[in-house]
């Protein structure tokens, strides 16, 4: 029998982890996507420091904020949060 | 013999002879707790701290199960890691012994065997320890202070070997080893150092798929003790099993080269045979009571009667083929166990004896003694008479009774 | 860097790498999973970090997975400040031996309420008289939400959880949210706070003042729970402002054990109008539900009367009217 999972010799000892988090994707978890508005962002990072996906990130070269959706659950809490209501929850 | 190594007679109690030895072993951290009849071991270790005798951090638990929590920490950050404990502090380690040992951390840990509660009771059996004889720890058993002292040092070796990386428990006996006086042959500490050397750390695949120091290290972070469901728990526990092997091997090793170097050998470092090749009855023990033991079978081959002992020095992992072979010749068997199984029809040793030998040729007639419970004393008029009963068995070719209790008033 | 130097503005911080990664498996909406990415922000160097059993230790480490790009280690449930001990003791001696290189290693013990309040505190307790240099980080979600929202002495007064349901004969948690800031003061530690992860800047900045004490300190973070308060998820930092503006969940800190409140609750010590009807906070939360019945009118008058006499001692230990 062929297992997508390794054997007990190919395994480091004591459950020592063999992967980052950042492999598994968590971005299908959602029902609703936040929408940002662009006009109305004044990048105050917010909705940064508050995702607890870190699933915005500020990408200083485009002195931006991007929405990562591979990891957003669409909890909403950004646009709960934006002061300036430039996030927008929009069902999927 | 002409090369071993000169060694300096000391008058040590077996507790102080395990603290001395695990201050020449270079000890990183020890965490622990007082409890009777352990309580000197740590005593004697904060006395060396005290003095400036050692270069250890000794943390001083709030908890046995605090001890246990430190020490495995410690020890996955990379320190050689120490701790003794007894009775209820064992019990209450309960939990994190088989963290330890899931962890792969190499603690050693002495055990000063003693009973446990209810009713309270501070003297010497092996309640403690056996209960915990599933919780992946390797597990000795010393006959006396001088092979406490030895045990130690050969724990470190043992634990850290790359290809067990398990930790190890080193009983003796409560008061008859632990607070007794003995002749002890030490080494120097240059010898113990340059046996064990510095704690090797070997190198794990981790999550950037590298190869990296299996412990705590900030230059390589590493995740330890994460959470492992249906699709991997069992393959971590399956390793711990070879492990287990691997040991079988690892302590035979160091037995010997700890035997050439000192002239001290226990057996094979698995089992003790004594008069046991042509033995047609023969008496099985742990620990301490092996020294009594083996004068008894002494007077009785004076007698004329085939009588032998074997003392199960390493009883985890259980040395099968070992015992098995010790015993081939054996007609009649008697296990002697200083611990109960409740409703378990026999003690621990008993059970796993019998189980070695279901499927031997000679089918030996097997049966068991429980003993010195809570510390009762066992006199050597006592103990001979289980040699009687298995010539006895012998003779009638019959058991009568299977599992008997020594020394116990009906 | 000193706490003083760095100024944590949200750019510092969004430019500074993660070390509590995405992909963990919380809770839509989890606000500890908020808190620990907000404190891993706020290391200033090596750190090693150790978990007891709960949410974030699960949701981080599902094997072959972690979040952790820092050591991490867990072993069982009320062990994080033991093994803190046992990791500052080894990299101690380690370093005195040359083993390892002499530059400092901070090491972090992170607990929930389960973990700290309840089968935690002994090794806390102990780890902190024994004087370890540490930071015991508790993340209070309220009450034991892994194992399916069972109640912590840490839950409040009222609260409806698993094992203390609001009946018909008996409305939720009858027993009062433990004061474990104070019992930690007690044991005169050097540094103790409370903080909120909505007043990011101030949590961020307490982690730090806990890391550059040489010893131990302790930082109690509120972190809403949306699936165990039965809130809304994009409500949950929301939550964690409303607790402090109502002084449910007042942030302060004690150095030396001279209290101090800060800025967010010094604020409504200024003007006390600002200060907010704890039914504000209740109302919304599934678990106080129960409580804006008619007949539990005398549940809530009774935690806006713990909230506000608690609030007083408060003021008075900060030496405030």
């Amino acid at each position: 029998m062929t297992s997508k999972y390794k054997g007990w010799k190919e395994i480091a000892p004591a459950g020592v982890c063999s992967k980052s988090s950042r492999t598994f994707l968590t971005g299908d978890w959602k029902t609703y996507t936040p929408i940002l508005d662009l006009e109305k962002c004044i990048r105050c990072l917010i909705c940064v420091m508050f995702c607890p996906d870190g699933a915005i990130i500020w990408v200083p070269d485009k002195k931006d904020i991007e929405f990562d959706m591979s990891f957003c659950k669409g909890c909403g809490i950004c646009a709960n949060e934006c002061p300036t209501k430039a996030i927008e929850m929009k069902l999927e | 013999m002409a090369n071993i190594i000169k060694q300096k007679m000391m008058a040590l109690a077996g507790d102080q002879a395990v603290a001395y030895a695990a201050k020449q072993s270079d000890v990183d951290v020890v965490a622990a707790y007082p409890i009777t009849p352990q309580t000197i071991i740590v005593e004697k270790f904060s006395e060396y701290v005290a003095n400036g005798e050692v270069e250890t951090e000794f943390v001083c638990t709030e908890s046995e199960h605090s001890a246990m929590s430190a020490s495995l920490a410690a020890s996955v950050t990379g320190a050689r890691a120490f701790t003794a404990t007894a009775s209820a502090g064992l019990a209450l380690m309960h939990e994190m012994l088989f963290v330890t040992s899931g962890c792969r951390a190499p603690v050693v840990m002495a055990i000063a065997n003693r009973a446990l509660s209810a009713p309270l009771n501070i003297h010497g059996d092996h309640s403690d320890s056996m209960a915990q004889r599933d919780s992946g720890w390797i597990q000795m058993y010393a006959e006396n202070s001088q092979e406490a002292y030895d045990s130690i040092i050969q724990a470190f070796k043992i634990g850290e070997d790359s290809n067990v990386l398990l930790p190890v428990m080193v009983g003796l006996d409560g008061f008859t080893l632990s607070h007794t006086l003995e002749n002890v042959e030490t080494l120097s500490d240059e010898v113990v150092q340059q046996f064990i050397g510095i704690r090797k750390i070997p190198n794990v695949l981790t999550h950037e798929d590298k190869q990296s120091p299996f412990r705590l290290d900030p230059k390589n972070p590493m995740t330890m003790g994460p959470i492992a469901l249906q699709n991997y728990y069992f393959e971590f526990k399956r390793q711990q099993e070879e492990a287990m092997k691997n040991a079988l091997e690892a302590i035979q090793d160091v037995n010997k080269n700890y035997g050439d170097l000192t002239g001290r050998k226990y057996g094979n470092g698995l089992v003790d045979a004594y008069n046991l090749k042509d033995a047609e009855v023969a008496a099985i023990c742990l620990g301490s009571t092996a020294g009594t033991m083996k004068t008894i079978v002494d007077k009785l081959r004076k007698e004329g009667i085939k009588a032998g002992l074997l003392r199960i020095r390493t009883f985890r992992p259980f040395p099968s083929k070992a015992i098995k072979s010790a015993l081939r010749n054996v007609k009649a068997i008697a296990v002697m166990d200083k611990s109960m199984s409740f409703g378990g029809n026999g003690g621990p040793a008993y059970h796993e004896i019998r189980h070695v030998l279901y499927d031997s040729e000679s089918k030996p007639f097997i049966v068991n003694y429980i003993y010195g419970l809570g510390g009762r004393d066992t006199s050597p008029t006592q103990l001979r008479t289980i040699y009687d009963d298995l010539q006895q068995i012998l003779k009638n070719q019959t058991i009568e009774e299977p599992i008997k209790y020594l020394g116990l008033r009906e | 860097m000193t706490a003083k130097e760095w100024k944590f503005t949200s750019k510092d911080i969004a430019n500074k790498p993660d070390l509590f990664l995405s992909g963990h498996r919380a809770c839509a909406g989890c606000a500890p999973a908020t808190v620990l990415k907000l404190v891993m922000k706020a290391t200033r160097g090596p750190t090693i970090v150790t978990e007891a059993t709960g949410c974030m230790e699960v949701v981080s480490s599902i094997y072959p997975y972690t979040s952790w790009a820092t050591p991490w280690l867990h072993t069982a449930f009320e062990t994080a400040a033991a093994n803190a001990s046992g990791i500052e003791a080894a990299l101690k001696i380690m370093k005195k031996k040359g083993r390892i290189s002499k530059e400092h290693v901070d090491v972090i013990a992170i607990a929930g309420d389960g973990g700290t309040f309840d089968i935690g505190l002994q090794a806390l307790s102990g780890a902190v008289e024994r004087g370890h240099d540490f930071l015991f980080l508790l993340y209070d979600n309220e009450a034991y939400m892994n194992t399916g929202i069972q109640r912590s002495g840490g839950t409040p007064h009222g609260a409806a959880t698993t094992t203390s349901p609001a009946g018909r004969a008996v409305p939720g948690k009858l027993e009062y949210k433990k004061p474990l800031a104070d019992i930690m003061i007690a044991h005169d530690m050097e540094y103790v706070a409370t903080a909120s992860p909505y007043y990011w800047r101030d949590l961020i900045t307490k982690v730090r003042k806990g890391l550059e004490v040489e010893g131990p300190a302790f930082l109690h973070v509120f972190a809403p729970c949306p699936r165990g308060w039965r809130s809304n998820p994009a409500k949950s930092i929301e939550y964690s402002k409303l607790a402090v503006e109502t002084c449910v969940f007042p942030v302060w800190e004690a150095v030396n054990g001279e209290y101090k409140l800060s800025i967010p609750s010094k604020v409504l010590s200024l003007a006390p109008q600002r200060k907010k009807p704890v039914s504000d906070y209740l109302k919304g939360q599934g678990r106080f539900r129960h409580m804006f019945k008619p007949e539990n009118k005398a549940l809530l008058e009774e935690v806006q009367r713990i909230t506000d006499k608690r609030w007083q001692k408060l003021l008075k230990k900060c030496n405030l009217p």
